[in-house]
């Protein structure tokens, strides 16, 4: 069975993070004791340190365990996805295609076949989606359910699927942090940048950024949230990654920036459906795709601009 | 007994729940008027479109309390052969209920449901009598006013379900995994005009369920 290297900075930021989560729920409880109200905090962070306890456990124990909850997480939020946007009725087929689609990427980036994941789904996927849409003949909406597919395949199927491949770097690109540090890195990034986006937007918020689709993000939030994430990049990743310091800032501030657009892209989705929330699945975060948004932009531009730094090609037989 | 409430429960904890909830995935509206089924029996009634409908239903109460669960399914359909007799009634708990009309007093056609209640437990009853077409509510039998009128102090609890019909219709025998709803209303009780005048109340209030969940998806 294959393992992880943990190597000893990962562990040193993984007891940073339970000791604040630590810190921040003892916090969050003093101030429910002075009777302050603060239960959807408290709701939130409960669902949220669920989630770290079920990565550390899965990304801890070996590369199946780590593989078969990505698998699982990709697969929630298509079938938020799909639940959420209007499928015509004869597309039952189609759909049940879509969704093999899961464990096959996830397979093949497992055995590092990098080159096939890059075009299974933009190309792969896209045609037998295509053909198999043809095959069923319904030609009222053909073109706009076979783009919401493949949209809906995109964004939770090959854009989640970064996260896996960011795990198939070898461990001599980063002999500091592993594999595991990367992906760490990227998920801590994401993760802080949509609290402190939020965060400054509720401190100093006043001017909107796009009020039609996302009416309660502010160009102050999202100032404040590209900064934050800037310094926080440089501050864990020198423990994490091989960036230099330069890097990390720029790395920090695109990745800001990505992780906003993809929080709006999914809200402009949700306008449209008119839903407030894709599930209810985690309490206080809403559903997978709610939660894992802007992770959809962040994952691929880390793994591009870290392969892009370090020169690396992913091959079979790594 | 005991040992098949065992396997129910076992079913439900390991297979039905996990993958009603995960596989599937369900969101719940009023769950505040689901009734404590282990404290005091209840009628729930809803639409039907899909088998899913009662793994959907019972799944929302705790593996104890749904032991004390029993859906009312159609003799004909669940009890045609002795295998699917002894799964469905021993393993599912349904009590089996003939659709033919027979010539027979109303206790005697309702003796097994009316013992279940009286024994404090609680039954999943859909009026439209059969899986009707997806996204329509089918004229509603009076079955249930009648049970509710012989139990006039068990509370009746409509609810109304969106989603089965997508991830497995009526003839259908591949699933697609979809996010379905529930929808549950507060409870009513059989107010003593007649019949008819109930079970028109029911369906208006699993229409009025359908009609806010319309609203939702066309904010």
């Amino acid at each position: 069975m294959e393992h992880f290297i943990i190597t000893e900075n990962v562990k040193f930021m993984l007891f940073g993070l339970y000791g604040f989560l630590f810190v921040l729920m003892g916090v969050l409880k003093f101030l429910q004791f002075k009777k302050k109200n603060v239960d959807n905090w408290l709701i939130r962070v409960r669902s949220f340190i669920f989630i770290v306890v079920i990565f550390t456990v899965a990304f801890c124990t070996n590369k199946i365990c780590a593989f078969a909850l990505i698998t699982l997480l990709s697969y929630l939020a298509l079938k938020e996805f799909f639940s959420l946007t209007p499928t015509r009725k004869t597309d039952r087929r189609v759909l049940l295609w879509a969704y093999w689609s899961i464990p096959v990427q996830f397979y093949i980036i497992y055995i590092n076949w990098a080159t096939l994941f890059y075009l299974f789904i933009p190309l792969y996927v896209f045609l037998l989606i295509s053909m198999r849409m043809v095959t069923i003949g319904n030609t009222d909406g053909f073109l706009k359910s076979i783009a919401t597919i493949q949209w809906g395949l995109m964004t939770s199927v090959y854009a989640l699927g970064y996260i896996a491949l960011i795990l198939a770097i070898p461990f001599k690109y980063n002999p500091i942090g592993g594999s595991l540090g990367l992906l760490f890195f990227i998920l801590l990034i994401t993760v802080a940048n949509d609290f402190m986006q939020m965060f400054s937007g509720k401190m100093f918020g006043k001017h909107k950024i796009i009020p039609k689709v996302s009416p309660n993000k502010t160009w102050e939030g999202f100032i404040g949230g590209v900064i934050g994430t800037t310094i926080l990049s440089m501050l864990i990743a020198p423990v994490l990654t091989p960036f230099t310091l330069l890097q990390s800032a720029f790395c920090g501030s695109v990745l800001a920036i990505a992780g906003f657009f993809g929080d709006v892209t999914m809200s402009a989705v949700k306008r449209d459906m008119g839903v407030k929330d894709t599930s209810s699945l985690i309490p206080g975060h809403g559903g997978i795709l709610d939660r894992f948004d802007s992770l959809i932009f962040t994952a691929p531009l880390f793994f591009h601009y870290f392969a892009y730094i370090n020169s690396i090609v992913i091959t079979r037989g790594h | 007994m005991i040992f098949f409430n065992f396997l129910k429960y076992m079913l439900f904890l390991f297979i039905i729940k996990p993958f009603i909830y995960l596989v599937l995935g369900v969101n719940v509206s009023g769950a505040g008027n689901l009734p404590k089924v282990d404290k005091s029996p209840s009628i729930i009634v809803a639409n039907h479109n899909s088998h899913i409908d009662t793994l959907l239903l019972m799944s929302l109460f705790n593996c104890s309390q749904i032991l004390k669960i029993h859906p009312v399914a159609a003799a004909d359909y669940f009890c045609n052969t002795k295998f699917k007799r002894f799964v469905f009634t021993k393993l599912l708990g349904i009590i089996p209920i003939s659709r033919k009309v027979r010539k027979a007093t109303e206790e005697e056609l309702f003796k097994d449901i009316n013992e279940k209640l009286r024994a404090g437990e609680t039954i999943i009853i859909y009026p439209e009598g059969t899986r009707g077409e997806s996204n329509e509510l089918s004229k509603f039998k009076s079955g249930v006013a009648h049970i509710a009128r012989m139990n006039p102090d068990i509370p009746v609890i409509p609810c109304y379900i969106n989603g089965p019909d997508k991830i497995l219709p009526k003839g259908e025998i591949l699933w697609v995994p979809f996010i379905a709803d529930v929808y549950v209303s507060e409870p009513v009780y059989y107010d003593n005009t007649s019949t008819k005048e109930f079970t028109e109340k029911i369906r208006s209030i699993v229409e009025f369920l359908k009609l806010e969940h319309k609203k939702k998806e066309e904010l």
